[in-house]
């Protein structure tokens, strides 16, 4: 059985369908860039997966656990999915260590000293170590993107959704976070990207997947999806002619 | 006649200051309680709670203070309920205090990036919990300032209590003056007393505006 299915998924903003009956399967393991035009429903189809968006039709499930539109599925739902944002979105008011911390003692209830090494053994791993005590406006964006993974991974997801984690970087910091996502592919952690980092999801990703108008267009291995794009929105998307 | 000395019509007036003071610290508290339970209703998921809590605030907001110490004090009356002035007073403020320090902090926890509030809710915390560890830290420090500001008007407020018979400083100010027919001499000194009393409170928003404003960096 897949870790995510996701079966004729509809999603309406008012009169307006963004996403029109998406099916899509990821099994464990698996690296997927989500790529496509602005608009076509990419950023939409992840933050409905961990129920940020709410769909209007169809089905999501991670590893068993419904997507259902109260508090207790919920949770269930987005312990097993973490997620990291385009804009980072970590807790000014804590140190770095507090943010890693915060969601594993207040709703997994680990204790403090636990909560603790598993903090330090995530920043560790992001190479952020010697972070523990700085606040976040005191790191750079890539720095605080790298904590925002840690404070993700930290609650030991099985999947990690990433919405344009690069976007609002300068180029010379994106490479750092790539490379912490790099690994975590290697070390077989399953990964679901919007990213416009074409050659990161050329390298990386099993499987590329693009979107258009609110459907998955065109789907399959990044050297095929690259080299011979079939359809002439994804040929025109990837400037190749 | 009696002759009263500037010192006798201070001494009753800094005694009846006690419950202008006394009041203030009821209805702040007591309005804060409040307010805090309609800023919950206020951004309430479900829409009959939101809906409550707006018609609340406007109902407090739209009608004058005085209006609303008349309807406390006589208003219960007309069921039977003997309350005294003092009760109707300290009702009255608590009400009319809860609805705008409510909706001061309604705007404080709104000024809060919406993706505290995913990334929050993606590390699998109930709403409780955002607003417990996440929200209301960082919208505490932008209330600071405007709620300070507004314990002011709830101590110039309290002079209007004076008119369903509470004897508060503006009350004292009324009977002391209809004993030494100094109506200068101790309006005057009331004024000078609110003034210190609300003095320092406006001087001290401003200086924690300035001073949380640098603390807020480039969030």
């Amino acid at each position: 059985m897949s870790l995510i299915a996701i079966t004729e998924v509809r999603k309406s903003f008012g009169p307006n369908e963004v996403l029109k009956g998406i099916n899509l399967d990821v099994e464990p393991g698996e690296v997927i860039a989500i790529i496509g035009k602005s608009g076509s429903g990419k950023s939409t189809l992840l933050r409905c997966i961990n129920g940020l968006e709410t769909i209007s039709d169809g089905s999501i499930s991670v590893a068993g656990a419904q997507l259902l539109d109260d508090e207790a599925h919920l949770k269930a739902l987005r312990l097993k999915v973490g997620m990291i944002f385009q804009q980072f979105n970590l807790f000014p008011h804590l140190t770095v260590g507090g943010n890693v911390m915060l969601s594993q003692m207040v709703v997994k209830k680990t204790a403090k000293p636990e909560a603790e090494d598993m903090a330090r053994k995530m920043l560790e791993r992001v190479g952020l170590s010697q972070k523990f005590d700085a606040y976040p406006d005191q790191l750079s964006g890539g720095q605080q993107q790298r904590v925002a993974i840690a404070r993700a991974l930290a609650m030991q997801p099985i999947a990690l959704l990433c919405d344009e984690i690069t976007s609002a970087l300068d180029p010379e910091l994106v490479a750092e976070v790539l490379a912490v996502v790099r690994e975590l592919a290697a070390e077989g952690m399953t990964l679901l990207m919007v990213t416009h980092e074409m050659k990161f999801a050329r390298d990386v990703c099993s499987r590329v997947v693009f979107m258009h108008q609110g459907r998955v267009h065109e789907m399959g291995r990044p050297e095929e999806v690259f080299a011979t794009p079939q359809t002439p929105e994804l040929k025109q998307f990837l400037g190749v002619h | 006649m009696i002759e009263f000395t500037i010192w006798d019509i201070l001494r009753n007036l800094l005694l009846a200051t006690r419950w202008t003071i006394l009041l203030s610290l009821v209805s702040f508290v007591g309005g804060g309680l409040v307010g805090l339970v309609l800023l919950f209703l206020r951004i309430s998921k479900r829409k009959w709670l939101r809906a409550l809590a707006k018609y609340y605030i406007e109902l407090f907001q739209g009608t004058p203070l005085l209006m609303q110490l008349f309807i406390a004090f006589f208003g219960l009356g007309l069921f039977g309920i003997d309350v005294p002035a003092w009760l109707a007073a300290g009702l009255a403020l608590i009400l009319w205090s809860a609805a705008f320090l409510g909706e001061i902090w309604r705007g404080c926890v709104e000024a809060i990036a919406k993706g505290q509030w995913e990334a929050s809710a993606s590390l699998a915390m109930g709403r409780l919990q955002q607003m417990r560890y996440v929200i209301l830290p960082q919208a505490m420090r932008i209330a600071v300032p405007p709620t300070v500001g507004f314990s002011v008007q709830v101590i110039k407020g309290t002079a209007l209590t004076s008119i369903i018979g509470f004897v508060e400083l503006s009350k004292a100010g009324t009977v002391v003056t209809n004993a030494t027919f100094q109506p200068f001499t101790v309006y005057g000194l009331v004024a000078l007393i609110y003034f210190a009393l609300c003095w320092p409170l406006s001087k001290s928003s401003q200086i924690l505006e300035r001073k949380l404003n640098v603390a807020h960096r480039n969030h």
